[in-house]
């Protein structure tokens, strides 16, 4: 497991990082170092599928933010530093850390006792689907409705980027709304 | 683009898709699945719309395309659960009883669902690319 801890940390250095950098582009080359190093994370804990679409989507991303961002003169606003902002950031971080060091040591260890759901699912799913992949089987087959919904959640994002950036049927701010006057 | 990135993207687009097909139609045997297969076709649309620029691209593949293979995949996603639910279930998954397990053509309407959801996320996610980067928030006209 260390492996995985000496990635956790490099995950959450980047991520502070992302942060504080002070060009954009920098901002996201750390934001990619930080899907990299969870694609990894999720290649330790034995899950492919996982990966492949972690890196898949984490390569779109990088695309669609240097593509959409940078380039088009979208400022990044500097916050004023200031001493009581820092004090409530670490007394904020020490409660949010002792509440989750709390609430992890009462968690079972990982991967035991298998859940009541998953203990139907591992030994039924090769002989009631016949697929090979369990992962599969599981998305599409025992829990299709979920999937039903996440492909809602996709066409639903795709109207809402065309409504918002549209050419067409869009007004002036000064103009009037025809239908009410 | 220089020529040399437009002559190289001709020949690696058509392996990136390949590559993308290939994990759609595996989805039920190896890891991966109509999501991610998905991604990787966007992908490969996007590797043309970065080399050729957004006109030619679009000569290329048209809008209509995209908004009908969005469609198209839902659609027939919905229309996958909705005839099992001529048998009472909703996702019922049918001739489930044909094939071997560890073969191409097994495991019922698993991989029907992964061409559907795969189609969908290629259209769909090259869709919010091509909105974003084609059409320009201009400050100057609003203000």
């Amino acid at each position: 497991m260390f492996e995985f801890y000496a990635i956790m940390v490099f995950v959450i250095i980047g991520a502070v990082f992302a942060i504080n950098l002070r060009g954009l582009l920098s901002s996201v080359v750390a934001v990619g170092a930080v899907g990299l190093g969870v694609c990894v994370m999720f290649l330790l804990l034995q899950a492919p599928d996982l990966a492949i679409t972690q890196l898949v989507v984490e390569i779109l991303c990088l695309i669609i933010l240097i593509r959409a961002t940078i380039g088009r003169g979208i400022a990044r606003q500097q916050p004023q530093p200031s001493v009581w902002i820092f004090l409530v950031f670490v007394v904020f971080s020490f409660v949010f850390l002792y509440a989750a060091y709390q609430g992890m040591s009462e968690m079972p260890a990982f991967g035991k006792p298998i859940m009541r759901v998953s203990n139907y699912y591992i030994p039924n799913a090769l002989s009631q689907v016949k697929a090979a992949n369990i992962v599969a089987a599981i998305i599409l087959d025992f829990r299709g409705y979920d999937t039903l919904g996440e492909a809602t959640v996709l066409f639903t994002s795709v109207i809402a980027v065309l409504a918002i950036m549209r050419r067409k049927g869009r007004k002036k701010i000064n103009e009037r709304d025809e239908s009410h006057s | 683009m220089s020529l040399i990135v437009k002559r190289i993207t001709k020949y690696t687009v058509g392996l990136i898709m390949l590559y993308g097909i290939y994990i759609i139609l595996h989805g039920h045997l190896s890891p991966g699945g109509g999501f991610a297969g998905g991604v990787i076709v966007a992908l490969s649309f996007i590797h043309l719309v970065l080399a050729f620029g957004r006109e030619d691209a679009l000569k290329m593949i048209p809008g209509k395309f995209i908004s009908l293979g969005e469609a198209f995949g839902g659609l027939l996603f919905l229309g996958i659960a909705l005839i099992g639910l001529a048998s009472g279930v909703f996702f019922l998954n049918f001739f489930h009883s044909k094939g071997e397990p560890f073969h191409l053509l097994s495991s019922g309407i698993i991989p029907l669902c992964n061409i559907a959801i795969g189609l969908k996320v290629g259209a769909g996610l090259f869709a919010v690319f091509m909105i974003l980067s084609v059409f320009k928030i201009d400050d100057k006209e609003e203000e």
